[in-house]
């Protein structure tokens, strides 16, 4: 794509993130607002900081959802992993579209389906062998694995597709065989897409509403749970001083994400034009 | 004995089937067997029990009978309600993919069109909300929105207005929450496809008099195809059955699928008549995702050749 943008496509382009970041800032400005009203700024406070580390309910649940998500992330990138690939390293077999389409579905299923059917296979599974009866955090971590698994696969089966596969071959005609291979090479390569993976698949776990509804059982509420519950009873700057918390979270986590990122990517470039110059 | 261990390495699975069954009998159980359940569920009959609907494979003395209610579907049929939720999703659910892809087309190419260094941080940009909880980020626009938020003081402030405007619990803001929520997932598919797009093409179309609309309508559309079909299915498939936006911030008269899956689940507690909805919202949506799985999968090939 040619370089160089006009005036009124950066515009559009500022319009948009103004968009998408405008009612991101007024909940942080108002978490630090001393009234309970939208309507006033009635100056600075840290009150409702205190109030949301005091409240007892939110912070058991925010441990709950941060347990589930811990354990969701681990489990869908051993999962993703071995599911991309499937999609990129091995030849066809019977049952591979099926494979696919199981796969890819998960991303656009509506929530409500998902949470509902496996919610179902819960309680069948309940009159065969009796967990459905015993709903709780592992009946959504199960949910949270099988639908963060197909994002964590995108991630790494695309990375899987760019990388060069060269290094593969020669480990190969070596004569490591195929478990060698991968541990020693191609792991190190896709490392930084298996931690996008593990942070994109906390996230989506730490953010779910829907299916978590469907199968927690009474003692488990995750943290989306509490905060829709009290959210349905009105606006509240307690939610505006958590979202503050979690946004700060998210952004440092992306912004080292990102960094770790871009510092792989230059020292590869690095690698790759020293490779090429000794070529010559 | 390295006959045997020969025997048993050609007869146990090899790291090869291991790879291949974990994940993939993981969705079948997970993820596909649950649609059969809810099939066979939806062919039930409520009862108040647990679980809360009838068998449908009974056991009379020695004859083994299956029953099967079709009396779910019937209902869906008869009562408008449900025709009209359906139609409606679809509705929003076009409406909003429009708007989406009209608001996130501009930006997807001016991000395409810039410094790899620039393009890297407005991708950071475009990414992040959908990082933070989606949940938080309905809930900011109910304080905007609502008749003392932003907007409504905004507006009486400058004088435009007397009276605060109605726009929470309205059509109006269930689109724009959806936008919102769901604008990301239709940029990032337009850029990855504009991104890889030939200049040379633009620039021999120009070089043959063609104005810069026309080159845009003749070249660069055509050929971010692939990307407008991904970015769409993204958001139009899962918007059909959206419940958080329509509950937190459509009105009563917001009628939307999901809310009626849940309304039947969770409030009336028919689990074979919320099954059927589903099934039917499944259905509809069949063509959708196979659409976007065979884009996906295109996309993948042809990345590997």
């Amino acid at each position: 794509m040619s370089k160089g943008n006009s005036k009124l496509s950066l515009t559009l382009l500022a319009i948009g993130f103004v968009f998408l970041y405008a009612p991101i800032l007024s909940l942080i400005i108002y978490s630090f607002n001393e009234s309970r009203l939208v309507t006033v700024w009635a100056g600075f406070s840290l009150k409702w900081y205190g109030e949301l580390f005091a409240d007892s309910q939110i912070m058991s649940a925010a441990w709950v959802s941060i347990q589930i998500a811990f354990m969701t992330a681990s489990l869908a990138v051993v999962l993703g992993t071995m599911a991309g690939l499937v999609m990129t390293r091995m030849r066809r077999f019977p049952g591979k579209t099926l494979f696919g389409g199981l796969i890819t579905a998960p991303l656009v299923m509506p929530e409500v389906i998902i949470g509902l059917s496996i919610l179902l296979l819960f309680v069948s599974l309940g009159d065969v062998i009796g967990i459905g009866s015993r709903r709780g955090m592992t009946t959504i971590l199960i949910a949270h694995v099988t639908f963060c698994m197909a994002y964590v696969t995108v991630v790494v089966s695309s990375r899987l597709s760019e990388m060069d596969r060269s290094l593969e071959e020669a480990a190969m005609d070596l004569g490591a065989n195929r478990v060698k291979v991968f541990f020693v090479i191609t792991l190190p390569i896709i490392a930084p897409a298996l931690i996008s993976g593990w942070l994109l698949a906390f996230t989506l776990s730490l953010d779910d509403l829907v299916i978590a509804s469907f199968v927690s059982g009474p003692s488990s509420t995750t943290l989306p749970m509490k905060v829709f519950s009290s959210v349905r009873l009105g606006v509240s700057p307690k939610i505006n001083a958590l979202a503050t918390l979690m946004i700060l979270v998210v952004s440092i986590g992306a912004v080292v994400a990102w960094w770790l990122m871009s510092r792989d990517e230059k020292r590869r470039q690095r690698d790759m034009q020293m490779a090429l110059q000794k070529g010559d | 004995m390295n006959a045997v261990i020969g025997w048993l390495r050609q007869r146990l699975p090899g790291p090869r089937w291991l790879v291949i069954g974990v994940p993939f009998l993981w969705m079948l159980l997970f993820f596909a067997v649950p649609f059969a359940i809810a099939l066979k569920i939806s062919f039930s009959q409520a009862l108040i029990a647990m679980p809360p609907y009838s068998p449908i494979v009974e056991w009379n003395d020695t004859a083994l009978t299956l029953k099967l209610s079709f009396n779910n579907y019937l209902y869906l049929i008869r009562d408008n309600v449900y025709v009209s939720a359906y139609l409606s999703s679809l509705g929003i659910a076009v409406v909003s993919t429009a708007i989406c892809l009209l608001i996130g087309y501009p930006m997807a190419y001016a991000i395409a069109r810039m410094s790899p260094a620039n393009r890297n941080i407005c991708l950071m940009l475009v990414i992040l909300p959908s990082w933070t909880s989606f949940l938080i980020r309905i809930y900011a626009w109910v304080g905007i929105l609502k008749n003392n938020g932003l907007i409504n003081n905004m507006l009486m402030g400058i004088g435009l207005i007397d009276e605060p405007l109605q726009i929470l619990h309205t059509p109006l803001a269930v689109y724009v929450g959806i936008v919102y929520a769901y604008l990301p997932f239709m940029i990032l598919p337009l850029y990855a496809n504009l991104v890889k797009l030939d200049h040379r093409l633009l620039e021999a179309a120009y070089d043959l008099g063609a104005k810069p609309w026309q080159a845009f309508i003749k070249i660069t559309l055509p050929l971010s195809r692939a990307g407008i079909i991904a970015g769409s299915m993204l958001v139009l498939i899962p918007v059909v059955g959206e419940f958080v936006i329509p509950e937190m911030l459509g009105g009563p008269d917001t009628l939307m699928i999901g809310k009626v899956l849940w309304g039947e689940f969770f409030n009336n507690r028919d689990w074979p008549v919320a099954s059927a909805v589903a099934i039917v919202m499944l259905a509809l949506l069949l063509i959708p995702i196979m659409i976007f799985h065979h884009h996906q999968s295109k996309e993948l090939e042809s990345k590997l050749s």
